[in-house]
């Protein structure tokens, strides 16, 4: 780390990138429930109404539905907002505009139309919030052609991939792990772009490659560390967006351990990290030592009680569990 | 009050609507035997009336019912009719079919065949008409089920909340309707408010009750709504309705009425059989003719030669649309993102 870089929290970084790209493109526009004068319910819009006021920051009734098919027929008439979907449980509101409209326009018109648009949510786990506040639903919309699909894992991907995501002229859903909110990292003062479509490696390994995004990261990298005290070397690969995915990267980094384990704060089943395990199994296969495992959460609703919402978050031991059984 | 030559202009679009819905309906039983269909026929004056006023920065959304929409706005019906045929020379690559024809050009924001789909997203394009604030507006066109769906309710909040530029208009052609799914027709609509403006009103929407197979009602009615938006008085509805042309039907419309005979204009007694009644009180095209000739503005010879003309503007179109070929089916696997 160098030693000048400043430490923000993930939130901060993505209003970070908000602002700036605010101040630089008078079409963007903020929307959404309680995110002008109260901030956001997790203050994830801190400031920018009393910077950018009631034209661009604008507060809407209890109506997905009706608020995302403004954000769509304002990016298509050249506007480029970004609408907040307070948890992506409500994305099962928006999933008309989202589905039938947003992600097919540019398809069906022949080209001739584009629809620049953000669908900024919250997923998570976390704080007994109950079973329709703590889905991680991006497995609905990555199914459908003409989505993209970002979801950092630390602040400084968190503002990389919301500019990139808002200067993108296709709809950007932007996946935040609300428990990762107040998670502090360097960030890159300025213009800090990180290409949706672009893998990074979080961790150098030789033995096995772990493959997370979003807030597992930093499961995949607590397990890394346990399996290096057992002596097993762990690679961690974040995709960093989901749609596009970046089967190159994902696929080399597997080829080059011929392990790989994907970890999905998802559903596990029918969920992003079994399209991954396929991919790479795939891609990667002549040089596998053991089949592709998945770690996701399990097939039930979350639970409100603390220790059983525990149970819905993917840990550390339960992927060194996967890893031991590679090697048994 | 319609302008002489607007009062032609309204006729002439009215008539190449009619036309071509005809050479639709024509080419579906003869050419392509697949797939729906939605046609204008018995709704001529409200998109002909409506396109009249707009100016070119106003933007629409439209619904699977859109033909006469899109031709109204001056789109070229050669490259709408390929559209309409799924062949590679239409305005959308075939890609969006009669439902989905669509055409950027012309201000059309989007086609949906997502009943009240478009009531939302026209609320975003009226949000983009505000903040340019040059005074152009978004009209959305749907019909009288689209109001059954939630969006609805949840984009008129929104655009009376807002104040937005938008002109809703809803074109209930269900009046009249006893028959329905059981013979093969289009439903009638079914909602529990007395009248459809109902629901917008009681959001403070400004709202109007049209004949809207009346070009001068719709004409009057429409103009004073969107005189009102472009000063930025906040959305109005207006209810169109029509009578349900008796050839409607699910997937298959029949040209029960005949291919449009003019005569009917000049000649009344020459309307006869069946649907007579709906010809002589309901057809737009039949009755803006005899309205026009009342009032001196066109007489038997003129009309005769506008749809000469008009014959042969959707006879070159649909030679058009059939000598253009079909997409190569790998054309169909590029373009999903921009």
């Amino acid at each position: 780390m160098q030693q000048n870089e400043r430490q923000i929290s993930l939130k901060a970084a993505v209003i970070e990138a908000i602002a700036r790209e605010f101040r630089r493109d008078p079409e963007t526009f903020y929307i959404g429930e309680d995110v002008g004068v109260a901030e956001g319910i997790f203050k994830q819009t801190q400031g920018l109404h009393a910077e950018f006021g009631d034209r661009r920051v604008i507060d809407t009734p209890i109506s997905e539905a009706g608020m995302f098919g403004l954000t769509v027929g304002a990016a298509v008439a050249g506007m480029r907002p970004i609408v907040e979907i307070m948890f992506s449980d409500f994305l099962t509101l928006v999933m008309d505009q989202l589905v039938n409209h947003a992600a097919k326009i540019h398809y069906l018109s022949g080209g001739g139309f584009r629809v620049p648009l953000v669908l900024r949510t919250a997923i998570g786990v976390g704080g007994v919030l109950g079973s329709t506040h703590s889905q991680t639903l991006y497995a609905w919309p990555a199914h459908v052609p003409g989505l993209k699909l970002a979801a950092p894992s630390t602040p400084a991907d968190a503002k990389g991939l919301m500019t990139a995501a808002i200067r993108d002229d296709n709809p950007v859903l932007y996946f935040e792990d609300r428990m990762t909110y107040n998670l502090k990292g360097p960030v890159p003062e300025g213009e800090h772009i990180v290409e949706l479509g672009l893998a990074d490696i979080k961790r150098e390994g030789t033995d096995v490659t772990l493959i997370a995004f979003s807030r597992m990261v930093h499961v995949a990298l607590e397990a890394a560390e346990a399996l290096a005290e057992k002596g097993i070397s762990a690679q961690v690969v974040d995709p960093r967006s989901i749609v596009p995915l970046d089967t190159e990267t994902l696929v080399d980094a597997v080829a080059r351990t011929g392990r790989a384990v994907v970890i999905d704060g998802g559903h596990e089943l029918y969920g992003i990290g079994g399209e991954i395990a396929a991919t790479v199994a795939e891609g990667a296969f002549d040089y596998l030592d053991a089949p592709v495992m998945r770690v996701g959460a399990p097939h039930n609703p979350v639970p409100c009680s603390k220790p059983l919402e525990a149970l819905m978050v993917p840990n550390a031991d339960q992927v060194v569990a996967k890893v031991e059984r590679m090697y048994g | 009050m319609i302008e002489q030559t607007q009062a032609l202009r309204i006729f002439e679009s009215m008539l190449l609507i009619r036309r071509f819905e005809e050479t639709v309906i024509d080419l579906w039983a003869t050419v392509e035997t697949e797939g729906h269909r939605h046609v204008y026929i018995g709704q001529e004056a409200v998109g002909a009336t409506i396109m009249e006023l707009l100016r070119e920065d106003d933007l629409i959304l439209t619904t699977h019912r859109n033909h006469g929409h899109v031709i109204a706005r001056g789109a070229d019906p050669g490259r709408a009719l390929a559209e309409i045929l799924g062949r590679a020379d239409g305005f959308n690559k075939g890609r969006g079919g009669s439902a989905g024809l669509t055409v950027r050009e012309a201000g059309f924001l989007a086609t949906t065949g997502q009943v009240g789909g478009g009531i939302g997203l026209g609320i975003g394009a009226a949000q983009a008409q505000k903040v340019k604030g040059r005074g152009g507006i978004c009209v959305t066109f749907f019909g009288d089920g689209g109001l059954e769906e939630g969006i609805g309710f949840e984009a008129m909040n929104i655009a009376a909340l807002y104040e937005l530029p938008v002109l809703l208009v809803c074109e209930n052609n269900s009046v009249g309707v006893t028959t329905g799914r059981a013979q093969n027709e289009w439903s009638s609509s079914s909602m529990a408010a007395e009248t459809l403006g109902d629901v917008p009103r009681a959001l403070g929407i400004a709202t109007e009750v049209v004949p809207g197979e009346s070009v001068t009602a719709v004409y009057d009615a429409a103009s004073r709504l969107i005189g009102d938006l472009r000063e930025g008085r906040s959305p109005a509805f207006i209810e169109m309705r029509t009578r349900r042309w008796p050839g409607s039907r699910s997937f298959n419309p029949q040209l029960v009425t005949g291919v449009t005979d003019l005569a009917g204009i000049w000649e009344p007694g020459s309307v006869t059989g069946e649907h007579s009644d709906w010809i002589n009180r309901y057809d737009p095209v039949i009755g803006y003719g005899r309205e026009l000739m009342r009032q001196g503005l066109i007489d038997r010879d003129e009309i005769r030669a506008m749809d000469e003309r008009i014959s042969g503007r959707v006879q070159a179109a649909r030679e058009f649309a059939l000598s253009s070929p079909l997409p190569s089916a790998e054309s169909g696997l590029t373009g999903t993102f921009a």
